[in-house]
């Protein structure tokens, strides 16, 4: 349609000043998207490994006075009986009691640090998977993680030398598992609990790994956990995968809140933008204006016009925003969730558009009132207009 | 309401029309109780010093503005208290305008400015062979159509503005010194083709100061203080 044609070639007509408009709305389009995109493909990747670790309740020393929780007296480890307490309290699930510590390694002439956790050997496969190599079976033998062996050149039948404590060898090459909130391997070893207690002299746990075998047991598994050990006073942290897998996503909106506060910034900088190019176009299309209306244009027609040149600058804006959302989702995706499997599915698309319906949105409505006050312009004054 | 006039009836008319401009400074009567009628086919040519209310007459018949007080009629139809929207809808269709400064829109192409009333009569953009054949009436070569009216010469230009304002075959073609802005010898040139269209049957209103140019005319209204001589 005509009127259409006026709005395109007006535009190309004033490119500079219409591709700077256009410019903010490609900004705020793309932050607030692509927001949305990261923020989607976060949820999907936590609800996976959610399903994956969310079978798991830490059982941790309490280590009180902190303002957290319920004051308690202090307990640096958890005992035997506790141990046995818990196994209690959470039958027919099993509880996996844990040491953990760290300290120097040696392998080869290479010398390194490392995280040491001192796992039974029946309890090893239920909470690791193996990648290379066998579990172990000696008293000596040793899982390493995969980082960590990777990058000390850690083979299956190496040996290494741990502290001072003495040398184990290597039986298998643990699977790399990411954010764990149990334990986490991947820059470690794993030993037996015998070869531990001994190296250490440790008689007291750590941790308690306890793995719930139907998820929608956590929260009872939990509680009677509570009621056997923190009864009279609290002596340990009861902690659900999940709760802080919310923790993580609570952190993240407030920071996606943020970003996208910008991205509105800058959608609204670019709607006083638009807002301002279009008067520049209606005072300088005045004449033009009052020809139309001499010709028969109606008043409508004339809003037209006007409206047409805010929706290409938003189509436009938003396009050109969408696609950079996709692309900085998806670099964002692979850098801070290290997958970009998330980023082209239906629900994360699904920002896009409401970005871009955003971004056309705001151009329209600041187009409105420019296009009105064209659209009302008196005619004969119009065009006397020089 | 007397409307009827035996014989024929006038596309135009006047009764008592009076406009008034309301300033700051005080009120201007531009048109001070004017009474006339033109007739079809007639080529009226409308003369007077400066600020005599020639283009405020101009604006009235176009249906660009309504007078204070009086009544008219425009092909038929009492322009009182139209709205915008019919007022709008009777210049569409029935009044073509030739001004003084040409008035084309440098957006578009020649071949556009000329197909611009038809499309927003039709509200479609397919126009048709109308507007290549009143260019052609004009004495416009097709070489010329695809071009911006800054491309073109005045004579050339104003050809195109007549083209623009007889596309949708008006009853009456409104022109505000149609030769202001041309040569003596580009201005004939438009004379002539009005004349030919007159001579077609076209109703034709011209202001004027210049009375060669009057000369074309079979009638001058002669306009001095918002008053009909
Ligand atoms: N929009 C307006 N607002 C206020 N006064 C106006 C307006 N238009 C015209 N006038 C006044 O009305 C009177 C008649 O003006 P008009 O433009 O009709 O004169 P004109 O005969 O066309 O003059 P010119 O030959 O200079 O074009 C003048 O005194 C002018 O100042
Ligand atoms: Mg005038």
């Amino acid at each position: 349609m005509i009127l259409f044609e006026f709005a395109k070639r007006n535009i190309r007509l004033h490119w500079l000043r219409s591709f700077l408009a256009v410019l903010g709305i490609v900004i705020g389009v793309a932050s607030i998207a692509a927001m949305g995109i990261l923020g989607n493909s976060m949820v999907l990747s936590i609800g996976e490994s959610l399903s994956s670790v969310g079978d798991t309740i830490v059982v941790s020393p309490h280590t009180g006075g902190s303002g957290m929780g319920p004051p308690g007296k202090t307990n640096e480890k958890i005992t035997d009986r506790m141990v046995e307490q818990i196994k209690r309290a959470v039958t027919p699930n099993l509880a996996i009691p844990v040491y953990s510590g760290g300290d120097r390694m040696k392998i080869g002439s290479k010398e390194t640090a490392g995280v040491i956790y001192g796992i039974k050997i029946d309890d090893i496969p239920t909470l690791l998977e193996v990648d290379e190599g066998s579990y172990s079976r000696g008293e000596t033998a040793a899982m390493v993680g995969r980082k960590f062996a990777d990058e000390n050149d850690i083979k299956v039948g190496s040996r290494i030398s741990v502290g001072t404590k003495g040398i184990v060898r290597v039986s298998g090459i643990l699977k790399e598992r990411g954010m764990g909130f149990d334990i986490n391997p991947d820059y470690g070893i794993v030993v037996t609990d015998n070869w531990y207690a001994q190296a250490y002299n440790a008689t007291d746990y750590d941790m308690v790994v306890v793995k719930v075998r139907d998820l929608a047991q956590i929260d009872s598994v939990k509680e009677s956990i509570e009621k056997a050990l923190n009864k009279r006073e609290q002596v340990v942290n009861v902690l659900e995968t999940k709760k802080i897998l919310e923790t993580i996503m609570t952190a993240f909106s407030s920071i996606s809140t943020f970003v996208m506060a910008i991205g509105g910034i800058s959608l609204i900088v670019a709607g006083v933008s638009i807002f301002n190019i279009m008067m520049m176009s209606v005072t300088e299309r005045i004449r033009e204006i009052g020809i139309m209306r001499s010709l028969g244009a109606q008043r409508l027609e004339v809003m037209k016009m006007f409206l047409y040149e805010a929706l290409i600058l938003g189509l436009v804006g938003s396009t050109i925003g969408g696609v950079f959302s996709l692309l900085g989702g998806y670099l964002v995706s692979s850098l801070i969730l290290k997958t970009t499997k998330y980023v082209f599915v239906p629900s994360s698309l699904l920002p896009v558009v409401y970005g871009m319906a955003f971004g056309i949105a705001v151009c329209l409505v600041c187009g409105i009132y420019p296009a009105w006050k064209a659209a009302n312009l008196n005619p004969i004054e119009a065009l006397r207009h020089e | 309401m007397s409307q009827d006039l035996a014989g024929t009836k006038p596309v135009i008319q006047f009764k008592d029309v009076t406009k008034v401009y309301s300033l700051p400074a005080g009120d201007v009567i531009a048109l001070n109780h004017v009474t006339f009628s033109v007739e079809p086919g007639e080529f009226v040519a409308i003369m007077g010093p400066s600020g005599s209310g020639k283009s405020t007459l101009l604006n009235l018949i176009g249906c660009l503005d309504v007078p204070t007080s009086g009544d008219l009629w425009i092909s038929g139809t009492r322009i009182g208290d139209m709205s915008d929207y019919d007022l709008t809808l009777l210049r569409r269709d029935s009044i073509g305008f030739v001004f003084q400064q040409f008035n084309l829109i440098p957006l578009f192409t020649v071949l556009e400015n000329v197909q611009l009333p038809l499309t927003l009569k039709t509200q479609s953009s397919v126009a048709g062979d109308r507007p290549k054949d009143v260019l052609m009436s004009v004495g416009l070569e097709p070489a010329l159509y695809t071009h911006t009216p800054s491309e073109l010469s005045g004579g050339q230009q104003q050809r195109v503005a007549i083209a623009r304002a007889l596309v949708n075959d008006p009853e009456i073609l409104l022109c505000d010194e149609p030769t202001g802005n041309l040569d003596r010898k580009t201005g004939t040139g438009i004379m002539e083709l009005l004349a030919g269209m007159n001579r077609n049957g076209k109703t034709i209103i011209m202001v004027t100061h210049d009375p060669k140019t009057a000369e074309y005319a079979k009638r001058i209204i002669i306009i001095e203080d918002g008053r009909i001589q």
